[in-house]
């Protein structure tokens, strides 16, 4: 009970905390698991301090009911795991229902080591992409399309759903279905290189109320400069080699390899949910990211004196 | 002493390999590799007596890692959307001999930097300086100016010599059928 208790410590990050239909699922399976496995082992376990305890008889009879209790044994044990075994596919395959009606769809890049996040529409302005961070309405299956643009990599949210791999060259999907608001974490599940333990992402399920103001919030271009400041660090921005490869929806900056920063200041967190996105990491991270995440595609930048400052400024500014 | 002699052969290739500057993987460059200077004159004519200047060595291109991240750029920042993979398109191919500004890694370096006339563009200030050596390590590489064993051994593009790891040559079984 102890270590149960040590692994559903962490409520955003646990699969025995579901928040979802599908987890909800998954965790009944684990708690059948659980129960069947427990009293089995104590079954054994009165069986093996009987057979200790147990006064020895005579040859012949031993014999006769040793083989009556094996096949018994045999036969219940071969019950339990055809039971066990049929739970759990019924459990697989109602988890991987993904044609539930007026579900929204989103696509998923994995990247090294960062989650790419489009929010798909029918109409081509209202798309948007977002990175690290997944918002959700609570009550809605949200459908998502999973790929990657280099390594196998694996999507898993504990408190919504299970595993899923992304292998490039082929789509995969997986359903979320939150059914009580929150922020949940998720992380890569499939070994993907250097920086594998630092690619995480947040999912941030709200209610739909909430989830529409966002989302017209979200489709807006990003904010203009509004203080001299921030307009130094534009410029900055525009001159270094950022916009190369990151995206500013309503600038110039339209580089495709790495995360958009469109709103960037409304994000929690930086570099795949690695540090807060606070200004003093976010100074770090643009200054010496090897040394945060070493390995990771974003190169140093050598910023001459004067520029850190208001560039900084207008990254808080991209509400 | 057999295995003693087994021990040292051991340990000399683990010296061997350690010293190898073709394994060598850094993510956080040291300002000399991070900063240095292209030395590329205009022109030839100096005050006071001549001294030719020390060539300038690209410090990526004995690096496997280094090669392959600049092939890597070479698509992030966009340099086939004119050379292609190195066979050329609107820009000039970069996997044959003829070199229009010099195959030094000086020239290369001064050409992504700078800039040419006719359409390169410069890229000062827009792609880290270390990142520009492994890009030339890079275009080195296309023409088979840097060693074999550092030189990416598989390419999913075409490449001016072939590629040790490609399967061997497959001829169809048989011709298509005439089409009426």
């Amino acid at each position: 009970m102890t270590l149960l208790a040590l692994l559903s410590g962490r409520g955003f990050q646990s699969a025995l905390e579901p928040a979802g239909t599908h987890a909800a699922r998954i965790a009944r399976l684990w708690d059948i698991f659980l129960i069947v496995s427990v009293v089995v082992w104590v079954l054994v376990m009165i069986a093996l301090l009987m057979a200790a305890f147990r006064r020895r008889r005579a040859q012949h009879d031993e014999t006769a009911g040793a083989t009556n209790t094996v096949s018994i044994a045999t036969g219940i044990t071969a019950v339990t795991l055809f039971a066990l075994l049929v739970s759990s596919v019924l459990t697989g395959r109602s988890i991987v229902d993904k044609t539930a009606p007026g579900a929204l769809q989103l696509i998923v890049t994995g990247h090294q080591w960062w989650w790419q996040v489009e929010y798909d529409d029918p109409q081509k302005s209202n798309r948007f992409q977002d990175a690290n961070e997944i918002t959700i309405p609570v009550g809605v299956p949200v459908n998502i399309q999973l790929r990657s643009s280099d390594v196998i990599h694996s999507f898993w949210v504990p408190n919504l759903n299970g595993k899923q791999d992304l292998i490039p060259g082929h789509d995969g999907t997986i359903q979320l279905l939150a059914n009580k608001p929150g922020v949940y974490r998720g992380q890569c599940a499939e070994f993907c290189g250097l920086q594998h333990a630092k690619m995480s992402l947040w999912i941030n399920a709200v209610t739909p109320d909430e989830y529409a103001k966002w989302l017209a919030s979200s489709r807006q271009p990003s904010k203009i400069p509004s203080t001299p400041e921030q307009r130094i660090g534009q410029q900055v921005f525009m001159s270094s080699p950022c916009p190369l490869c990151h995206t500013i929806q309503g600038t110039d900056a339209g580089g495709k390899t790495a995360p958009d920063l469109t709103h960037f200041a409304s994000r929690r967190s930086i570099a795949a949910a690695t540090l807060p996105n606070r200004r003093g990491y976010l100074a770090g991270w643009i200054v010496d990211p090897q040394h945060l995440k070493p390995g990771s595609q974003m190169p140093p930048m050598l910023m001459k004196q004067g520029e850190l400052e208001p560039l900084l400024a207008y990254l808080e500014s991209l509400q | 002493m057999r295995i003693r002699g087994i021990v040292l052969l051991a340990a000399a290739a683990v010296a061997a390999l350690t010293a190898c500057e073709r394994e060598e993987r850094r993510f956080r460059e040291m300002p000399s590799a991070a900063g240095r200077r292209n030395t590329e004159r205009l022109v030839t004519l100096v005050p006071g007596p001549y001294t030719p200047d020390v060539r300038v060595k690209n410090p990526y291109e004995r690096n496997a890692f280094a090669i392959s991240e600049g092939k890597r750029l070479f698509t992030w920042y966009n340099c086939v959307g004119c050379h292609a993979n190195g066979g050329g398109g609107m820009g000039p191919p970069l996997m044959d001999d003829r070199w229009r500004y010099g195959s030094d890694p000086e020239n290369i370096f001064a050409t992504i930097v700078e800039g040419r006339p006719n359409g390169m563009p410069s890229f000062r200030g827009k792609i880290p300086e270390y990142q520009v050596w492994q890009l030339v390590a890079f275009v080195q590489s296309l023409s088979g100016n840097v060693p074999k064993d550092a030189a990416s051994g598989r390419s999913d593009d075409m490449q001016a010599r072939k590629q040790e790891q490609a399967v061997p040559d497959i001829k169809p079984e048989r011709e298509p059928a005439p089409q009426p």
